[in-house]
């Protein structure tokens, strides 16, 4: 059961993980309505037509009907150009236009209406290009002209973000169920009464415990960085010593609180669920999906504690930005202390009694 | 137990926002006039930005990126004011740490967009013709808070991880501690067996959802815009679902361990990813939106949207109850003839 776990998991949850992990936005399916059908509606809609951010669903002449493909997942934003928008703004210099987001997703309606705001402007711009000529408007307004550019991933390619969260993800998971699922397996078979006669002492039975997983999820890491590297081709701009020797110390610090749950729990069944709740907690606060910044601040505050946000940004920062040792310093002192405090506790909370 | 969905409504109501806000910016500003400072001001008064640092060399950049202290540096060009003034034209370049390529767009977005606003204010004495006004509506969730996103989808995700995970390891556990065998000798019928197993586990789900509801309403204000009883009978068909999976899940495998591995690997974190919960489903590449559709998660989630937050009755989703109801009843069959063969 062993060697497929370590070796398909991580190949499927990679494929299939990062491919699903993607906050891209394309394709958002909007529902026109232009009831004004003049030279300048036209131009509007045109523009969200060729836009590859948008897809157009659909054309209709009412809003209920608009509205019900909302209503029913059809469509996520619909553009409403009122009657009479073209002779708005010829006789009153402006005229307006209605956007109707889904906004279940609060982020992708943000979005879609920076982009829609973004597109109207520039159909706006054109009109006024037309009717005035190209001399006029430029005469007054100064602007600002701003260059964005994008470093480590100029492709912006999302993957490569994704990549390292899911081994970080991987390695966590499997490392700390085995180990957890471990003493507490001994106990449920009566085993550990047979140990806990032996002459062996704690902190050699808890090695003997940890020593195995910890392999496992090492190999791991490295299987996996092997893959995306094949498949992905994910950037390793900095050390990979560097990395094993953080994913090491990282690890001795989640196996050795998986044993120390293990440890404390009657049953496999007991061990499993307060697993569940602490990786749980740990893995969303890490920053694996969102970034940490926007978490308010008692959280980023608790997030101190949390050892996977430290190997969740070190990971990415060795991987993706070619940080180097004294980049990485201050997490690096914490990490260690951390799985320093959490092997010592878990050799002195083991007790050779049941 | 029942701290368990407490704590990850609270988690994912707070935790989880894409929304940017105290992002980290770093300023290089080889003009520093006073155009440069109003909008240096304008960033930092925006909320969205906490100027964590200025730098005064190009070769900064690198090391504050590298350290992962600031996600943008906004550099303005030399003598920035002169040149808006004399020549309509200045450049501001905005450097985004992209190895986040979400948020690095959402950033350099964000700074793009409260510098338009600059400038267009500063414009605004030589007002522009033939303004187009667009008015955009924001429907369901005016305020775009993301709790919305994220009570559904935590819903769906906690009664996969109470139904699915907790039946299949109660049943496996009989098995390896060797008492199944015991119950299978009794004169108690299979399908007896397995509902005595069951139903506390459909109890403690009921419990939950209705804890789920209650936090999100009181925490979040998140409304129930539809009835509730619809609710929470879409609610029962979902638990029955992802009952009659843990007893499949339980009846294939033979040690806790498998049947936790297989629950979490193939349940927990389809659910989460492919169900639509957290990443849409529409932006995934086509193999991978087949999964998201075999997987019940997603159409439970499209439900509990439909109701809860748009509104909408019956008529709206029976397609995707009678795709759970028949999904429930394939797996009961199936399961059911597999928990025979092992009586024989």
């Amino acid at each position: 059961m062993m060697l497929p776990v370590i070796f398909v998991i991580p190949l499927i949850q990679l494929l299939i993980l990062v491919n699903a992990a993607n906050m891209e936005m394309k394709h958002i399916r909007i529902c026109i309505v232009d009831n004004d059908l003049s030279s300048s509606s036209r131009l509007i809609t045109g523009k969200f037509s060729n836009s590859k951010f948008f897809t157009v669903q659909g054309h209709t002449f009412s809003m209920e009907e608009a509205q019900r493909q909302i209503e029913n997942g059809r469509a996520d934003m619909v553009l409403h150009i009122p009657e009479g928008f073209e002779r708005n703004m010829i006789r009153e210099n402006k005229a307006k236009t209605q956007l109707l987001f889904n906004a279940i997703n609060g982020t992708v309606a943000g979005i879609s209406n920076a982009y829609a705001a973004q597109i109207i402007a520039g159909a706006n711009r054109e009109i006024i290009m037309e009717w005035y000529g190209n001399s006029e408007t430029q005469a007054g307004a100064a602007a600002i002209n701003i260059i964005p550019s994008f470093w480590y991933n100029p492709d912006m390619n999302y993957k490569i973000f994704m990549v390292p969260a899911i081994l970080v993800l991987l390695v966590t998971l499997i490392g700390m169920m085995l180990a957890t699922l471990n003493i507490v397996r001994e106990k449920e078979m009566g085993n550990i009464e047979q140990i806990n006669v032996t002459p062996i002492r704690k902190i050699h039975f808890i090695t003997g415990k940890l020593l195995p997983f910890w392999i496992i999820a090492l190999v791991m890491l490295a299987f996996g960085l092997l893959i995306g590297k094949l498949i992905y081709n994910i950037p390793m701009l900095g050390s990979l010593p560097l990395l094993f020797v953080v994913a090491g110390i990282y690890l001795l610090a989640m196996l050795g609180f998986g044993l120390m749950i293990s440890n404390s729990a009657a049953t496999q069944q007991q061990a499993m669920f307060v697993m569940f709740f602490f990786i749980l907690i740990f893995i969303m606060m890490s920053g694996i999906f969102t970034p940490t910044d926007s978490m308010p601040n008692w959280a980023q505050t608790i997030n101190y504690l949390n050892p996977v946000s430290y190997f969740m940004r070190i990971i990415r920062m060795i991987l993706l930005k070619g940080s180097g040792f004294i980049d990485i310093l201050r997490d690096f002192v914490i990490l260690l202390c951390y799985s320093i405090t959490v092997i010592t506790l878990a050799v002195f909370r083991y007790r050779k009694v049941s | 137990m029942f701290g368990i969905p407490v704590a990850q409504m609270l988690l994912f109501g707070y935790i989880i926002t894409t929304e940017v806000k105290d992002a980290r910016i770093a300023i290089l500003d080889h003009s520093k006039d006073e155009t440069t400072r109003k909008i240096i001001d304008k960033l930092a008064s925006s909320g969205y930005f906490i100027i964590a640092k200025y730098l005064s060399h190009e070769q900064e950049i690198a090391d504050c990126f590298r350290q992962g202290t600031v996600k943008e540096v906004v550099v303005f060009e030399p003598d920035f004011a002169r040149k808006l003034q004399n020549e309509k034209m200045a450049s501001v370049h905005l450097i985004a740490d992209a190895s986040d390529a979400n948020s690095a767009n959402l950033v350099v977005n964000y700074t793009g967009a409260v510098i338009n606003d600059f400038i267009a204010k500063e414009n605004k004495s030589s007002a522009m013709p033939l303004q187009i006004i667009t008015e955009p509506r924001m429907l369901y969730n005016p305020e775009l808070k993301g709790v919305y996103m994220f009570v559904p989808g935590t819903m769906a995700m906690i009664l996969v991880l109470i139904c699915a995970l907790l039946t299949s390891v109660s049943i496996v556990r009989e098995k390896e501690l060797g008492t199944m065998e015991v119950l299978l000798v009794s004169p108690l019928k299979p399908l007896q067996i397995v509902l005595g197993k069951v139903t506390p586990y459909i109890f403690l789900s009921f419990v939950n959802v209705i804890t789920i509801l209650l936090l999100s309403n009181f925490v979040f204000g998140l409304p129930v815009r539809g009835s509730i009883t619809l609710l929470l009978a879409e609610s029962f068909l979902f638990i029955s679902l992802a009952l009659s999976l843990g007893i499949l899940i339980s009846s294939s495998t033979s040690s806790q361990q498998m049947a936790m591995v297989a629950s979490m690997l193939g349940l927990m974190l389809p659910s989460i990813l492919l169900s639509g919960f957290i990443f849409p489903i529409d932006n995934m590449p086509g193999w991978i939106q087949w999964i998201c559709y075999i997987n019940p998660t997603t159409y439970f989630i499209v439900i509990l949207k439909n109701i809860m937050l748009k509104g909408l009755g019956f008529m709206s989703v029976w397609k995707e109850t009678a795709i759970l109801a028949g999904i429930t009843m394939f797996l009961l069959v199936v399961s059911t003839k597999k928990f025979k063969v092992r009586l024989d």
